[in-house]
């Protein structure tokens, strides 16, 4: 991935055929140069990919231990809260100086803003567990792990999954400006000739595809997950 | 020196650059310091122009939506849609397509804004109790009442929460609003060359702290104006979310 | 613990001693100094007002809630020696609201303790079953079904079911049939009832409701507010001679229509009907008449079925003619509940009814009269409820 200079626009390869230089959109030229746009793409999805990832991990974490000491419910939403709150742009460069450039400054800044919204439905969920299913499994002899494991969390899984789909989706568009930390992903694409108007649609098709797609396979897993819910009363 | 030290002299020179004015590298400007300042009028008069208009257009269509049920799906689609839209391929789009300039870049931002307002509007006007509605009815009120004196104010704190969110993200891309020509506090940024690598980063502080700042006034805004009894704890047990299919932004 | 799914547990004893609970910043105790002695095999019900602290005494039972002072005996063994999950998984709990778990079968809703337990999945399954049967549900139908798809009555039954599950010695219930409608809440009774004489288990029952109480308890305990005891006996002592003004306030001004529910026709002594048939000899029949508690002589049929009350023109000639004065109606049957018998009585403006066995023959009369010498009789003669379901 070539290092973008921020200074001026770069043309992209507008040599031959009147379209590119008029301008216009122009399929031929996206069916010669689709290629360029791959690697962008995968890149793209890795980095949404991973700070889900870390993200869940990370939130996941932090709702148990807040889900034991309500106290800690507060200061965790007002951390997670700033985070969420910059914008991302501004949390690449201010982690440029610390963790270089490269992806793992896109990954650790996307992770971040991840972390409210997966936390607070995590919470969401199980807090919505309902009240009499929860005495019932304490009063049958289930320690509190037991509970939490079998069935408080399973029953917070339409929450968190729904969760993890906006995170997901949000993050398709943060990641299009991971490229000022030199983390790729189709915000170069898009940066590297903002004028040429099939680059702009391409590039940006390609991240509502990726969104659509996260969001597809996150309406999958919950519907694997949640069998129950879809039991039609007799 | 220590990696440890040049990362803090880093930081210590983007704050240096936010209060200090000195010469361009590229010679003939004054950058930093009270320069700043202009930088931050026009990004501030960018979002509230943008988040003005788009509150304008999102509030009356999610309580027309809202009230009547009708166009529920759309409501739906553009919240969840609009989430995804990265907006470096708005702002791309808008330039490539629409060209430069303060109008330009508005309405794109403003487009920006839309979603989450529009969302939450349409998701605070239906979870109003409909035996409220069904009462307020009873008594004689016409629609266009029901919706004012009844929907509205009750809507409100959850308007307010997509607002709240709108105000972020707008705030947040009118950082890359010089891309089309409207210089804002993202052009140390875009044109680092010019403004350097303290520059930069203290344009980057600068708009965190602005982001922030921007966000603790609004949840002010946003508690002033919650009614009690339906402070955010209670609101939130009231609600089942995963039945929701439009997310209501925090 | 016995291997067979279906070998009884023995039933346990309960004791309170001295108990107490006392919340901080309260001003007064939730349960001040309650003493119990409950034997095995019993339904003890505690029934009171709302804030009496029932709930509450029945929970500390299971350490859900954690008692202030005193002592909790199960079997003889404090609570507080054993580990709170431990403890519970060898008391059965039925709540109010039942608290099924909706994102599991049915099956899995009642295998939750053995599972604790570590059964084997063979005895898991063959337990299933075994108690889908017991509380009257299909288990081909029923293993598969998630709550949602339930009615609230199979809820409640395979709430019930699943506090079953670990054949546990003590079972806790809080009003466990307080969420279904009266009709069905009475079949349910009934059936709990049905599966009690058949597992004589140790229950502690709670409900606010009197009459359930009557129903369902061997001994009743009645609690007012502070978890104060202010009676415990049987429902025909508590009926009978109730202790406090409290308690005679709270069962109710009609209590001696209540220990009418108790018994049945069968149980207490009728007249001897004067019985007489067509064809008789008169003077055999004015003998009948004199010999009887009645002066008014009962015609039956060859069956000895009755037929109607004679009058006095059917004994003027030499044999007795069927002269009626009026039906044999309503015809009481022994197996009748008292209650509903006076109450059939009074609908037909009538003081008197004709009692009759299974098969239709005349086995004595039942009169107003011979209800309150009924209800004057001691109290040992009322039988228990399970003896009273047959």
């Amino acid at each position: 991935m070539s290092v973008v200079t921020l200074a001026q626009v770069q043309l992209r390869d507008r040599s031959a055929g009147s379209c590119e230089q008029r301008n216009g959109f122009c399929p031929d030229w996206i069916a010669d140069n689709w290629t360029n746009y791959v690697d962008p793409t995968v890149r793209h999805a890795l980095l949404v990919a991973l700070a889900v990832l870390f993200g869940f991990a990370i939130a996941f974490g932090l709702a148990l231990l807040a889900h034991r000491r309500r106290v800690l419910v507060a200061p965790i939403t007002a951390v997670t809260g700033v985070l969420y709150t910059i914008p991302s742009l501004a949390l690449f460069l201010v982690l440029l100086p610390i963790t270089g450039r490269g992806i793992t400054t896109g990954v650790v800044a996307l992770t971040a803003f991840t972390l409210l919204i997966i936390f607070r439905n995590i919470m969401l969920g199980l807090d919505n567990v309902p009240a009499d299913a929860r005495d019932a499994a304490t009063g049958m002899g289930m320690t509190d792990r037991q509970v939490l494991w079998r069935v408080e969390l399973p029953l917070a899984v339409p929450e968190i999954v729904a969760g993890l789909r906006v995170a997901a989706t949000t993050t398709v568009g943060l990641a299009a400006l991971a490229f000022f930390a030199g983390a790729g992903g189709l915000g170069g694409e898009i940066y590297s000739d903002l004028t040429f108007k099939s680059n702009i649609v391409v590039a940006g098709g390609l991240c509502l595809l990726l969104a659509g797609l996260f969001d597809a396979l996150f309406v999958l897993i919950e519907r694997l997950m949640t069998r129950w819910r879809r039991a039609v009363p007799a | 020196m220590a990696p440890g030290g040049a990362r803090m002299s880093q930081f210590g020179d983007a704050i240096d650059f936010i209060f200090t004015s000195r010469e361009s590298r590229t010679g003939g400007v004054q950058i930093g310091g009270s320069q700043m300042l202009d930088l931050l009028w026009k990004h501030l008069e960018l979002s509230a122009v943008s988040i003005a208009l788009a509150i304008l257009v999102a509030v009356p269509l999610g309580l027309a939506i809202g009230h009547t049920g009708r166009g529920a799906f759309f409501a739906q689609f553009v919240a969840n849609a609009g989430r995804a839209v990265p907006s470096l391929a708005l702002i791309a789009f808008f330039v490539a397509y629409i060209g430069v300039g303060f109008t330009n870049v508005t309405l794109a931002l403003v487009l920006l804004g839309i979603p989450p307002i529009l969302g939450n509007t349409y998701v605070g006007v239906r979870q109003v109790d409909p035996d409220m509605v069904d009462a307020a009815r009873g008594m004689g009120l016409t629609e266009l009442q029901v919706l004012g004196r009844v929907e509205l104010p009750l809507a409100v704190p959850t308007i307010f929460g997509g607002i709240r969110n709108s105000v972020i993200n707008i705030v947040a891309t009118a950082t890359i609003a010089p891309l089309a020509g409207v210089v804002t506090l993202g052009d140390p940024i875009i044109n680092a060359s010019v403004y350097g690598d303290a520059g930069r980063l203290g344009a980057a502080i600068v708009v965190a702290v602005l982001a922030i700042a921007s966000e603790i006034i609004f949840a002010a805004l946003q508690r002033r104006v919650t009614p009690r009894g339906i402070r955010p704890e209670r609101r939130r047990r009231m609600l089942r979310p995963s039945s929701r299919k439009v997310p209501v932004t925090p | 613990m016995s291997g067979s799914p279906t070998a009884h547990h023995r039933a346990a004893t309960l004791e309170f001693r001295h108990a107490s609970k006392r919340y901080p910043r309260a001003t007064e105790a939730a349960i001040e100094d309650l003493s119990l002695e409950i034997p095995a095999g019993e339904i003890c019900v505690l029934v009171g007002p709302s804030g009496c602290g029932k709930t509450t005494a029945m929970r500390m039972v299971n350490r859900m809630i954690e008692m202030s002072g005193g002592d909790i005996l199960l079997d003889g063994r404090s609570i507080s020696e054993r580990r709170p999950a431990e403890l519970r998984r060898e008391i059965g709990y039925a709540i109010q609201q039942i608290g099924l778990f909706p994102h599991q079968t049915v099956a899995d809703n009642i295998a939750t303790v053995p599972r604790l337990l570590g059964w084997e999945r063979d005895r898991i399954a063959r337990r299933v079953d075994e108690l889908l049967e017991l509380t009257g549900l299909d288990p081909q139908e029923m293993r598969e079904r998630y709550p949602a798809q339930l009615s609230g009555g199979q809820r409640q039954r395979i709430g019930v079911a699943r506090a079953l599950a670990a054949d546990p010695p003590l079972m806790l219930m809080d009003e466990p049939f307080g969420a279904v409608d009266p009709i069905n809440r009475e079949r349910l009774q009934n059936e709990f009832l049905r599966l009690q004489a058949e597992i004589g288990k140790t229950i502690v029952f709670v409900t606010h409701d009197i009459d359930e109480a009557i129903k369902m308890g061997d001994r009743i305990a009645v609690l007012q507010k502070g978890g104060v005891l202010a009676q415990f006996a049987t429902p025909a002592d508590l009926l009978m001679t109730p202790a406090s003004p409290f308690v005679e306030d709270f069962v109710g001004a009609d209590r001696a229509l209540k220990r009418l529910a108790l018994q049945r026709v069968r149980d207490i002594d009728l007249w001897r009907a004067p019985i007489v048939r067509v064809g008789e000899p008169v003077h055999r029949a004015r003998a009948a008449i004199a010999d009887s508690d009645l002066p008014f002589p009962l015609l039956v049929d060859a069956e000895s079925r009755p037929v109607g009350w004679l009058s006095e023109r059917g004994l003027l000639g030499e044999r007795v003619t069927p002269e009626l004065r009026s039906r044999a109606t309503p015809t009481v049957e022994l197996d009748d509940i008292l209650r509903d018998a006076l109450s059939d009585l009074l609908t037909h403006e009538t003081q008197y009814g004709p009692v009759v066995d299974a098969q239709g023959r005349i086995a004595g009369v039942l009169s107003v009269e011979v209800i309150s010498h009924a209800l004057a009789a001691p109290a040992s003669e009322v039988p228990s409820p399970t003896e009273r379901l047959e």
